[in-house]
């Protein structure tokens, strides 16, 4: 099950922003379709190293490595097509496009790579099933509660069936029922696409649904799977 | 209230007194009661039967005796096993179950008083209880209503042990840094 090398590997990542450290020698890894929770306190360092592993932000110093490429060896160009074509997003607040329909934002992805509209949104409406909005197709993000708008964002996350999903806190502006739902929806659509999951939140009952868990703290991370 | 610390972490919590200096018996009773007994003190005899347990395993030594009589006059000291001994418990996780928080904030307190990291310790004993978290949820997620609802409980009560001992770490880390300047 589990290959031989992992999918995307960080090693020794160095990032600050002035005077301030974010990442101070930071390692990662993940495998293909595993989930990986990042936790830690607020400041630690977490939205900066989910943002270096998926080549939105450039670190200062140490090397990203995704299915055997190096990021910093990529130019613009390749790291946002890369991004298009093998990655999926996720934020506390789920970002989506307050004048399109919910429909259109999840097909949204699909027609940036240039499919037509009616397969897009035919995919689209899919995954909304799968995330369980497939009601709301029709209803533009502000007419949906958090929870759905959150279930929204994660069938336009996976649309692509990208290879890594990348979630910062996706529960963080939820109540705990809509949180429990969203990641339970999350994983398990994740889990049947093979998409591996970088999961960042610091609550331990959202970790509970990851495979293991690394620890960031001042920028330095904590792989718990080797300490214990 | 009862005694914070449990009968099986006396023999610890003392061990990680001594590990600042030596101190007699009745010194090292009135450090524990102070900082971990608060209404319900030790009594002198667990004292003296932890101490002797200890000196017996050689985790402690006598390093010297008062002129007078009774075990009251012995002044104890660590030893190099008992300093492993107390690392060694420091860095155990505890099993997770409910109102473990008398020994975790005995050992959050130990480990910033004899100058270990509590961040560590949190750690450790955040990957142990998240061990048992996963296998609430998943359990939860293939059981009935009532397995979603007890796993519910049970995962609530690990999440607020955790939060306390991240809160309880960060604030002594705050004070430990204000207390050495
Ligand atoms: N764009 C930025 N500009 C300046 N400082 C930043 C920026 N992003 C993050 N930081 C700083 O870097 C540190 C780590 O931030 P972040 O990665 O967002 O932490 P976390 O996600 O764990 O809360 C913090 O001190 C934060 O203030
Ligand atoms: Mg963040």
């Amino acid at each position: 099950m589990m290959p031989a090398g992992p999918l995307l590997a960080a090693d020794s990542l160095h990032k600050a922003y002035g005077p301030t450290p974010a990442l101070d020698g930071a390692d990662f890894s993940i495998h293909g379709g595993e989930v990986v929770a990042v936790m830690g306190p607020s400041g630690s360092g977490k939205s900066t190293l989910l943002h270096c592993l998926a080549g939105i932000v450039t670190p200062d110093s140490g090397t990203i490595t995704y299915a055997g490429r190096e990021l910093s060896a990529m130019n613009d160009t390749e790291r946002s097509a890369l991004r298009r074509s093998d990655f999926g997003f996720v934020f506390q607040f789920g970002q989506l496009v307050p004048e399109l329909t919910c429909v259109e934002n999840v097909a949204l992805p699909l027609r940036l790579n240039g499919a037509g509209r009616r397969d897009a949104e035919r995919t689209a409406l899919a995954w909304m099933e799968r995330l369980e909005v497939d009601d709301l197709g029709g209803k533009r993000p502000g007419e949906v509660s958090g929870g759905q708008g959150q279930r929204v964002a994660v069938a336009r996350s996976l649309v692509t069936n990208p290879k890594v999903l990348f979630a910062d806190e996706p529960t963080g502006a939820l109540d705990s029922l809509n949180g429990e739902r969203v990641m339970q929806l999350l994983t398990d659509a994740a889990r049947s696409a093979g998409a591996a999951v970088v999961l960042v939140t610091h609550e331990a009952r959202v970790a509970a649904y990851s495979d293991r868990e690394i620890v960031v703290r001042d920028g330095r991370s904590r792989d718990m799977e080797r300490v214990v | 209230m009862a005694c914070i610390v449990t009968g099986m972490s006396i023999g610890h919590a003392l061990l990680g007194l001594l590990e600042s200096g030596p101190r007699h018996g009745y010194d090292l009773k009135r450090a524990f009661d102070e900082k971990f007994g608060h209404d319900r003190p030790l009594h002198y005899g667990q004292v003296y039967s932890t101490m002797s347990r200890l000196l017996k395993n050689g985790l402690v030594e006598v390093d010297g005796v008062e002129a007078g009589d009774g075990p009251d006059r012995k002044r104890y000291a660590i030893t190099d096993a008992g300093i492993t001994d107390v690392a060694r418990w420091l860095a155990t996780p505890e099993k997770p179950e409910p109102y473990l928080q008398s020994t975790l904030y005995t050992k959050v307190v130990l480990a910033l008083m004899t100058g270990r990291d509590a961040s560590d310790l949190l750690d450790t004993q955040r990957a142990e209880h998240l061990r048992l978290m996963r296998i609430l949820t998943d359990r939860k997620r293939r059981g009935d209503l009532a397995d979603q609802l007890v796993c519910d409980h049970a995962l609530f009560h690990l999440e607020a042990d955790l939060r306390w001992l991240e809160l309880t770490a960060a604030r002594l880390d705050g004070l430990t840094k204000e207390v050495r300047g």
